[in-house]
């Protein structure tokens, strides 16, 4: 296979980029081996989304784009340009807790709050796919979530809780609409 | 401290303190810190198990762009260990490396990258040393080291490449083993693991516009590390302040003073800009500080309907390349074994070997882990072997209350045969153990915990924990505590046990933890010590500040101070409380008329009744209680072993905040089930023509195996309440107990389903396997260790045991000691 040398120097000039983060839009600037979690935590101070391993194992890092769970540490950023990025910094509506934060606040879903950030998005994806999860369908979709402190059961609870208010919040809006 | 049954923040369940910050993603661990002007650290680590540092050459690395700055071991001269006795590691290797991965050299530059790429161009000449790979080969060592002094990793070893030995007798062992109806041996062997908090280490160094040196780090133990870093740079520990971030997990791996918190620490002092290192998760691997792998033997007498009558414990542990908290860790192998059951006589021999692997250390239930596992089934093959239910042997022989052990260790409250029956109803155990479907199993296990070291890890007899609280003019709270929060809830322990003395709402009380330079005295996240320690000390300080405010409340309300009571916010009279004022109006009241309100409370651990030397590891306030049921189905086909259920009761005293218990219940029997069934912390040789090195076998996330929700089964808790009058409002800990029980109880669940034995952990399906095919060939079906090596204990400490009129201390100091080369030559 033939190798292409790239000079060391290319490889470290700096790209401008428009991302979309939490319906923002941010003008960057960052060097181009850069990953999502990179620019996010050291470009953007977006420290919420956490990572563990750098090499997509532990799911710290998820964040969701397009809707969609991903591992912010194997996605380079300059692959992100035009797509709908939500980190946890943009979960709460102002400063209202979204449901799945208060329940996992309340039921005790967070320990020491370091893989709790990618939990929640994780979680906030399932739900919008699928209001009323089963608790096999939890613990499938947090499964690529390592969590060393809880053991897992508060955080299903919490995601049950969470949809359950969810859902009763809808059924009262649309009794509203009617 | 009050006796009232009635609280109005203790045991409710509520939102934690610090629960928003963490859903918000605002909690601030070390990796988040970015200060302007900051530099990054790369550390150069050893690819050689053992071998002399022939010359360092980093020419090449200076002239890389963007380099600021390149250190070695020359810059320290001083080295450094947790527990004073043995401080034998250095920031950087000066003459030799001991373990792959131990940093060699630093790298300060304008990015992890180029720091990354320079240390790359830094030329490092070895010259390879034997490597001890092994227990058996750190044993053997010992004797070539009066030939080769170069196997020996360090001088200050008591004899070779062993660390130390330990060794006690409490009453004549030997003649109770004697006079037993059944004497039961066995070996057994526990594999080390680690803690793998998701939160790898960072740490931010910085000179502070004061000039003073500020170290933001993931730790727990941040006066420990104060401490241990004024003296690894020579600094005075006034002109350093430590905060302990709030930890992404700790688990015991954040409790040493590490290589990196140095480094970056001086290059900012060099430097005089901020400069930060973030670990890797292979960093974290290679720098370890967990679990030790422990082989260990157990000989026990016992009675025909079931007493014990003695034990001989010997351990043998494989410390890795440095001293850590070995000392202590080998001291908790042979601490703890009294404290559950009757047990007359003990004798306790343990011994520390120094092998070429990361170093071993503290991991959540510090030391008493393995011989815990080797001791709960070894109980059930006592209770098979005399046809007793393993559940009644047990409930037979638990300790009495307000009691003394054979080691000298006081009791307080047990509530051990309650959680005993707990299980035993809530798994329905007596009508469904051995009437499960083939291959399906239940097992039992109990242990028990500290609620804190009763001796700090520096001999001193000062408090062990400091709490001070401020009021103001508002009504505003404020409490100062070194505690640190690694996601165990500390800060919302503090926070309840202050709101409930005031009688207003936790969150009004805002907590200021974990800084040295702000904050008194707590001697870290350890021994489960926190809630006791700190509690204490909190109850202290909140009804000292309270003091004033009775008084001047009293004085509104034409009653004396005693008749004050503080409750909702409100402050009353508490037999008529339509007498009352807003808490806000009494300390406005209390301030005008004595001045600024603040108090401080602290806590010292009684003293404990043992006076032998290394009668230090071991006492506590007081000690918690848990017993496990796990059932297990195990898949005789592919040896696959699954676990359906685990019941759990822990004796916890009372619950401050019964979410966050449940939580640390929880999250204990998970990383149990981590241990008993997958988690390793092993080593293999590269291959020759590579370099032979000792390695990891996994070091990364995804080779080493821990439970993901799909793994994880359904936990039925509860909290057995017993309050203990050396705790605060009878709080006992609930962090690391409930771990002890788990491993044990999956090994006998194993053998009721399918009537093998795994005297090790991991239990993995390879060994399962093996065993069933030992039995279909009618062989011993067991899986574990086959022998015991000789070991060079020192001659124990004689110490008789309370009821043999012994007074705690030692009845004659040991003089001479085994001769080493002629144990290894006659084995």
């Amino acid at each position: 296979m033939n190798e292409v040398s790239i000079p060391a120097a290319a490889i470290k000039r700096n790209v401008r980029m428009a991302l979309r983060v939490n319906g923002e839009e941010h003008d960057v600037l960052f060097a181009p081996y850069k990953t999502l979690l990179e620019v996010l935590r050291e470009d953007l101070n977006l420290t919420g989304t956490k990572h563990g391993c750098e090499l997509g194992e532990c799911g710290a890092c998820a964040v969701l784009i397009d809707g969609k769970p991903v591992l912010s540490c194997l996605e380079l950023a300059l692959e992100c340009e035009g797509r709908r990025i939500e980190t946890i910094e943009g979960l709460a509506h102002g400063a209202e807790l979204h449901p799945l934060q208060t329940a996992f606040a309340d039921l005790g879903a967070a320990q020491c709050g370091y893989c709790t950030p990618a939990i929640l998005m994780t979680a906030k994806a399932l739900l919008e796919e699928e209001p009323n999860p089963s608790r096999e369908r939890i613990k499938a979709a947090i499964s690529g979530n390592l969590c060393r402190c809880t053991g897992y059961q508060q955080i299903y609870e919490a995601i049950e809780a969470a949809a359950a208010r969810m859902w009763e919040a809808d059924v009262r809006r649309q009794e509203a609409n009617l | 401290m009050s006796a009232r049954e009635h609280f109005n923040v203790i045991g409710k369940p509520r939102r934690r303190v610090d629960g928003r910050a963490k859903v918000m993603g605002q909690t601030r661990f070390a990796d988040d810190i970015a200060l302007p002007r900051m530099l990054h650290a790369k550390l150069l680590r050893s690819p050689h198990p053992h071998a002399a540092i022939v010359s360092i050459d980093t020419s090449r690395a200076e002239k890389h762009p963007g380099i600021h700055l390149i250190l070695t071991g020359r810059d320290f001269p001083i080295a450094f260990g947790i527990i004073p006795v043995s401080q034998d590691e250095y920031p950087l290797a000066r003459d030799r490396v001991r373990y792959v991965g131990e940093p060699v050299a630093a790298v300060i530059a304008k990015d992890e990258q180029t720091a990354a790429e320079a240390a790359d161009l830094i030329d490092v000449q070895y010259r390879k040393l034997r490597t001890i790979s092994s227990l058996e080969e750190a044993l053997a060592s010992s004797a070539a080291a009066l030939e080769f002094p170069e196997v020996r990793l360090h001088k200050h070893a008591e004899q070779g490449n062993i660390h130390c030995t330990q060794a006690f007798e409490f009453g004549d062992v030997d003649e109770a083993l004697e006079n037993s109806d059944h004497l039961f041996e066995d070996i057994f062997f526990y594999e080390g693991n680690t803690h793998l908090p998701i939160e790898q280490h960072a740490s931010v160094a910085a000179v502070d516009r004061d000039g003073k040196l500020t170290l933001w780090s993931s730790t727990q133990v941040p006066h420990y590390i104060h401490r241990a870093l004024a003296r690894a740079l020579a600094v005075p520990a006034p002109q350093i302040r430590v905060i302990a971030c709030p930890n992404g997990g700790g688990f015991g791996g954040k409790c040493d003073l590490h290589n990196h918190e140095v480094v970056v620490s001086r290059a900012a002092l060099r430097l005089g800009r901020p400069v930060k290192i973030c670990l890797t998760r292979e960093e974290v691997f290679y720098m370890h500080r967990g679990r030790h792998p422990v082989l260990m033997k157990l000989r026990t007498g016992v009675t025909r309907d079931g007493k014990l009558t003695g034990m001989h414990l010997q351990t043998l542990l494989d410390g890795g390349a440095y001293s850590s908290y070995g000392a202590v860790s080998t001291l908790y192998t042979g601490a703890l074994q009294t404290i559950t059951y009757d047990l007359p006589r003990y004798k306790f021999e343990g011994c520390r070997t120094f092998t070429n692997k990361p170093p071993c250390g503290a991991k959540r239930g510090h030391g008493t882990v393995q011989p815990r596992f080797g001791q709960e089934v070894q109980l059930d093959k006592i209770a098979t072997k005399l046809s007793i239910d393993p559940a009644e042997l047990r409930l037979n022989m638990i300790v009495p209350p307000n009691s003394l052990t054979a080691n000298w260790l006081k009791i307080g409250t047990i509530g051990l045969t309650e959680c005993i029956r707990t299980v035993v109803d809530r798994s329905d155990w007596k009508n469904r153990r051995g009437k499960l479907p083939s291959g399906r199993g239940l097992g039992i296990a109990c242990g028990a915990y500290l609620c804190g070291a009763g001796l700090p890890i520096y001999f001193n007899t000062m408090p062990h924990s400091g709490v001070q609280v401020l009021l103001d003019r508002s009504g505003q709270v404020t409490v100062f505590c070194g505690a640190t929060e690694i996601g165990q809830g500390s800060d919302d322990v503090l926070a309840a046990i202050v709101s409930e003395v005031l009688g207003v709402e936790p969150s009004d009380v805002r907590c200021i933890t974990g800084d040295t330079g702000i904050t008194p005295v707590d001697l870290g996240s350890y021994s489960s010590r926190v809630t006791v320690m700190m509690g204490n000390a909190a109850i202290q300080a909140a009804e000292r500040v309270r003091e004033p405010i009775a008084a001047a409340a009293a004085e509104l309300l034409r009653v004396t101070a005693d008749r004050i009571a503080f409750a909702g916010g409100r402050v009353f009279v508490a037999e008529n409380p339509s007498k009352s004022l807003r808490f806000r109006e009494a300390v406005e009241f209390a301030e005008t008329k004595f001045g600024t309100l603040g108090a401080v409370g602290s806590y010292t651990p009684p003293r404990p009744p043992g006076h032998y030397k290394g009668s230090g590891v071991g006492p506590s306030p007081a000690y918690s209680y848990t017993a496990v049921v796990v059932e297990v189905d195990i898949d005789i086909e592919t040896g696959w072993l699954t676990v359906p259920k685990v019941w759990v009761a822990h004796d916890i005293g009372r619950a401050i905040n019964p979410v966050l218990a449940r939580g640390q219940v929880e999250g204990s029997i998970y990383m149990g089930l981590g241990e008993a069934l997958m988690e390793e912390q092993a080593y293999r040789r590269l291959p020759p023509k590579l370099s032979d090195a000792l390695v990891h076998k996994t070091p990364s996330l995804l080779e080493y195996k821990s439970l993901t929700s799909l793994d994880m089964p359904e936990v039925d808790t509860v909290l057995i309440e017993d309050p203990d009058p050396n705790c605060p409002f009878g709080a006992k800990e609930v962090g690391q107990g409930p771990l002890l029980p788990v491993m044990p109880a999956v090994a006998n669940a194993v053998f009721n389903a399918i009537g093998v034995r795994i005297d090790e952990v991991p239990i993995t399906a390879d060994k399962i396997l093996k065993a069933l095919a030992l039995k279909a060939q009618g062989k011993e079906p067991r899986i574990g260790p086959e022998r015991f090596p000789a070991v060079p204990y020192r001659v124990p400490f004689l110490v008789p045991p309370p009821w043999e009129g012994g007074d705690g201390h030692s009845v004659k100091e040991p003089s001479k000691r085994a001769d080493l080369t002629k144990e290894l030559v006659t084995s």
